[in-house]
């Protein structure tokens, strides 16, 4: 077997969206991944978050490494463009189209093999870069093609199948993307789509590099008792600390909240973006803030989970580059090719 | 005797010193006085204190070669002054300074020295102490000015306009000349019995290195991404892109940029980045050596595999692992040909010119797009970063770029279905789209997994079989598009063939040759996939010299690969040592087989 279609009956209550679409617009070919497994309810996920945001599928790119995580952008927004690339090397394939093309959005999608291991140093360099995309780990500790083996996000003692613990202390992405400059940075989990969903909506309409990392059980691999990332563990140990719910324009604002722990960003396309705190000691906007009090909560066996940094207006790769306004891949010749006076120029500043 | 506008000088240097601009003034005033000249840079690993040579061919008969024995050399290095003095002809000229004395076992009987106190005019008339290290070499270009009877006016004007703008500079360097030059005049004869004289043998040419000419290539061609991670010797490839683009791809308006330089983090994130912009539709490329050809070799696979466009020039240095990196040599060959895993192949573009550097460099963002695969232009050290004369860069504004088969949103809306990997042509290359065409056809998914024709992926046997043989016929498409190899034939018996910088001394090996009775049929190859030319050569002569700068014959290994070639009918000459091949290696080396094989010459065969 290699793909199936889904069926194109639509349900004549499925709601549209803004341009007229429904969610099965946003969907793509039937995934092929184990029953259950977290990566599946994230391309839900970020199906229902571009449906949501009422964004034509096509203005999408793709991208994606090698593993379980990165075959799944065949799974979702079946009318974009997608690149499944190189392991570890998506970073790069994305700065490229990123800098060809600045007019569409780009969705990233890696794993923890993918970006904690081979590709650490390509993941550490797209943040520095400020590359304007939306990229997502699904992150489930384990290599699961190769069947099971430990990933470097798999927490120290946490145990394999076998019961085998891992000898090895865990790469953190969120405290290295927060570091490195990351202008947006959350974690959240497969199994949560109302915290995911206005996460991924929040990370798309975002200007600049926009992390998340979801914890995504692998079911065959990495879902028993002594992993720190089942399905059970991750849901007794996840410690929300921001809510984040980002409001359309057209949406009425309903819920009041509380003054004071309530931040209001607004994006660029109108929206705003709402962050409750759900801990006083917690401040999104500031960098060393966010960064110690993710790495206290690991301390302390939590996974703290929301949107946790956030730099408004931050500047992309082309702001630093001082691109011109017309992609690259929309430049004409006679923008690109300095013709042959100015060639004569040269040849006579060589003579 | 007299000779005039035929030599090879030396400059023997410490690296660091500044004797690079005096070194490269010298030669300029030679191409300027009309005489046609090339350099050589031969330089350590190493930023500051080791020894460095510069050499200038000057030759009226434009043989540019390297020669193993110079005519002058102009001895600066202390610690390299043995191997200096011994480097020189019979009759030679060693230039030293002479405020402190030699050893006596350092002294030749049968070469002309001339001991020139530079040291001490330099004390004598400058205080600042870097002034003094600096105008060294100027005083001896100054020196030389008058021992080779160049015109005088030719340097004092090059250095007025090399320091417009920091006029207060340009009195020190032209004082510096004259201390050098008054003190020949004054105390010792002068010219030497070899001389130039303003000639007329350079016409429009220009003198410029491949590197700065692949830059201003990869301009014209249209590219707008440079991404690249720093490498000796293609560094100046991405620095002189810089320089130019900064002024020529700058909208004079708006002052933004219509290109990108991004320096990556390693090759395989400059190839990766290269990669993912001509997915998207622009043209890019990286400059890279033979150690960023190994990093690049999983995604140029890629970039075969899943027909995405990318353009790269490697500037070969010598050896596997860091080698020899300041030195030059052809052992890329192989590596880039086959560069990554499965059953991969690249073509190659080798251009042996400057002239060709840029138009190699313009043509291979035309065919990257045609063929939708990586295009490799192969130049050297030797080639890419050392100045030489060159024909003056051309362009015709009529020429349109050539995108190679993309479908826009009407070419989608006209098509039923699409298939990204349908041989719609029959020349094994499909359409085309790029993200964002169209709301609902076109998408397709890029991978570097299976995949049938309509980029659906699959383990399917045959389907993987139907793909790779197209990508066989896409690459007879190929064949076709590559420049033909230039052939010269001189009623000889055997061929020689050659490729890239072991071109550069072919004129003068063949001009020996050809005294000594051994008259040669040549072919020079400019590309792989070879044309059918090269097969007609090689079946046209009974021996053909085959002539490389790397250990294994690469190239021999090349043409019997892709032409079905019997290697046996190949003997090889190759050289490896790092430096540029010599015309009289190649020489001693097609006679010596002559001699051990007894064959016949062609003068013999005659009689």
């Amino acid at each position: 077997m290699t793909f199936v279609p889904k069926p194109k009956a639509r349900h004549p209550l499925l709601k549209t969206n803004e341009i007229g679409l429904t969610r099965r617009d946003y969907e793509a070919i039937v995934s092929t991944l184990c029953a259950g497994c977290g990566h599946d309810s994230v391309s839900a996920a970020v199906i229902q978050a571009c449906h949501e945001l009422s964004i034509p599928p096509h203005q999408f790119a793709k991208v994606s490494g090698i593993g379980c995580s990165s075959k799944t952008p065949s799974y979702f927004l079946g009318n974009a463009h997608g690149f499944n690339s190189v392991h570890g090397r998506m970073p790069s394939i994305a700065t490229g189209a990123y800098l060809a093309n600045k007019e569409l959005k780009y969705i990233g999608i890696s794993g923890d093999g993918d970006s904690a291991s081979i590709g650490l140093g390509q993941f550490a360099h797209i943040i520095r870069r400020k590359v304007d995309m939306c990229y997502i780990v699904d992150n489930n500790g384990t290599y699961g093609l190769t069947k099971g083996q430990f990933s470097a996000t798999n927490d120290r003692g946490s145990t394999s199948k076998r019961g085998v613990p891992n000898l090895y202390a865990p790469i953190d992405l969120v405290s290295l993307a927060i570091q490195l400059g990351a202008s947006f940075v959350a974690r959240s989990f497969s199994g949560d789509k109302q915290q995911l969903i206005p996460l991924i909506k929040a990370a798309v309409l975002h200007k600049g590099f926009a992390f998340i990392d979801v914890i995504s059980p692998c079911v065959m691999f990495n879902n028993h008792e002594g992993s720190t990332k089942s399905y059970t563990h991750v849901r007794n140990h996840t410690e929300p600390v921001i809510d984040a719910s980002l409001i359309m324009p057209r949406d009425e604002i309903t819920v009041e909240y509380e003054e004071g722990t309530t931040i209001s960003v607004p994006m660029h396309d109108g929206s705003e973006l709402q962050l409750r705190k759900l801990s006083d000691s917690y401040e999104p906007n500031d960098r060393v803030s966010a960064l110690t009090y993710v790495q206290q909560a690991q301390e302390e066996g939590e996974i703290a989970t929301g949107l946790l940094f956030l730099e408004e207006d931050a500047v992309n790769c082309h702001d630093i580059l001082g691109t011109s306004d017309t992609p690259f891949n929309g430049l004409e010749q006679e923008s690109l090719c300095p013709g042959v006076e100015k060639l004569e120029q040269i040849n006579d500043s060589l003579r | 005797m007299t000779s005039f506008n035929e030599f090879v000088i030396r400059f023997a240097n410490v690296n660091g010193s500044g004797s690079a601009s005096a070194n490269g003034m010298f030669a300029k005033a030679l191409f300027r006085m009309g005489i046609p000249v090339t350099t050589r840079n031969i330089f350590p690993s190493n930023i500051q204190g080791l020894p460095t040579w510069f050499e200038v061919r000057a030759s009226s008969r434009e043989y540019f070669g390297r020669r193993d024995k110079v005519d002058i050399m102009v001895a600066m290095n202390a610690e390299t002054y043995k191997e200096d003095v011994n480097r020189l002809e019979s009759g030679g000229y060693l230039i030293y300074d002479s405020t402190r004395g030699r050893p006596r076992e350092l002294y030749r009987d049968d070469v002309h020295e001339i001991g020139i106190p530079i040291t001490k005019l330099i004390l004598s008339e400058f205080s600042d102490p870097k002034q003094r290290q600096l105008f060294k070499n100027i005083v001896y270009v100054g020196s030389l000015s008058a021992l080779l009877d160049m015109e005088f006016d030719v340097l004092t004007s090059m250095v007025a306009s090399q320091y417009r703008g920091k006029d207060k500079l340009i009195q020190p360097n032209i004082r510096a000349l004259e201390l050098g030059r008054n003190y020949v005049l004054k105390y010792l004869p002068c010219p030497m019995e070899i001389q130039v004289k303003r000639a007329d043998l350079v016409g429009d040419r220009i003198l410029v290195d491949g590197n700065e000419a692949a830059a201003l290539g990869a301009i014209y061609g249209g590219a707008t991404l440079c991404a690249w991670y720093p490498i000796t010797p293609s560094t100046s490839v991405a620095d002189t892109f810089e320089k130019h683009a900064s002024r020529l791809r700058v909208d004079p308006k708006t002052k933004k940029k219509n290109f990108a330089i991004i320096q990556a983090e390693d090759e395989l994130s400059a190839i990766g980045m290269v990669i993912g912009a001509g997915w998207n539709g622009a043209r890019a490329f990286t400059a890279t050596s033979g150690p960023g050809i190994s990093l690049m070799n999983e995604f140029l696979g890629l970039a075969y595999f899943a027909e995405v466009p990318a353009v790269v020039f490697d500037v070969q240095r010598a050896g596997p692992s860091t080698g020899m990196p300041t030195r030059t040599q052809q052992s890329d060959l192989l590596s880039v040909a086959f560069a990554s895993h499965g059953d991969t192949k690249h073509p190659i573009l080798l251009p042996a010119t400057p002239k060709e550097c840029f138009d190699f460099a313009a043509d291979a963002f035309d065919l990257a797009e045609r063929i939708q695969s990586p295009v490799i232009v192969m130049t050297d050290l030797e080639l890419g970063m050392n100045q030489t004369l060159s024909d003056p860069f051309q362009w015709d504004d009529s020429r349109q770029y050539d995108r190679g088969k993309v479908l826009d949103f009407e070419d989608l809306e006209q098509i039923e279905r699409y298939g990204r990997y349908v041989d719609v042509d029959g020349d094994g290359i499909g359409y085309r789209t790029l993200p964002g065409t169209h709301p609902s056809k076109g998408s397709f998914f890029t991978r570097g997994s299976s995949r049938n024709e309509w980029a659906v992926y699959t383990e399917d046997a045959q389907s993987y079989i139907n793909n790779m043989d197209r990508l066989n016929k896409k690459w007879e498409t190929i064949r076709s598009l590559m420049p033909s190899s230039e052939v010269e034939h001189r009623n000889g018996r055997a061929g020689i063939i050659y490729f890239g910088t072991t071109t550069t001394p072919m004129n003068e090996s063949l001009g020996l040759l050809d005294e000594n009775g051994i008259t040669l049929n040549s072919l020079r190859i400019r590309s792989y996939p070879f044309g059918p030319e090269v097969a007609e050569f090689i079946d046209a002569h009974e021996k053909i010299f085959l002539v490389e700068q790397n250990r294994d014959a690469q190239m021999k290994s090349l043409l019997s690969f892709d032409l079905g070639i019997d290697p046996k009918k190949f003997v090889s000459i190759l050289y490896y040592g790092g430096f540029s091949i010599s015309a009289d290696y190649i020489v001693d080396e097609v006679t010596e087989h002559y001699v051990v094989n007894k064959l016949p010459r062609l003068r013999e065969v005659e009689s």
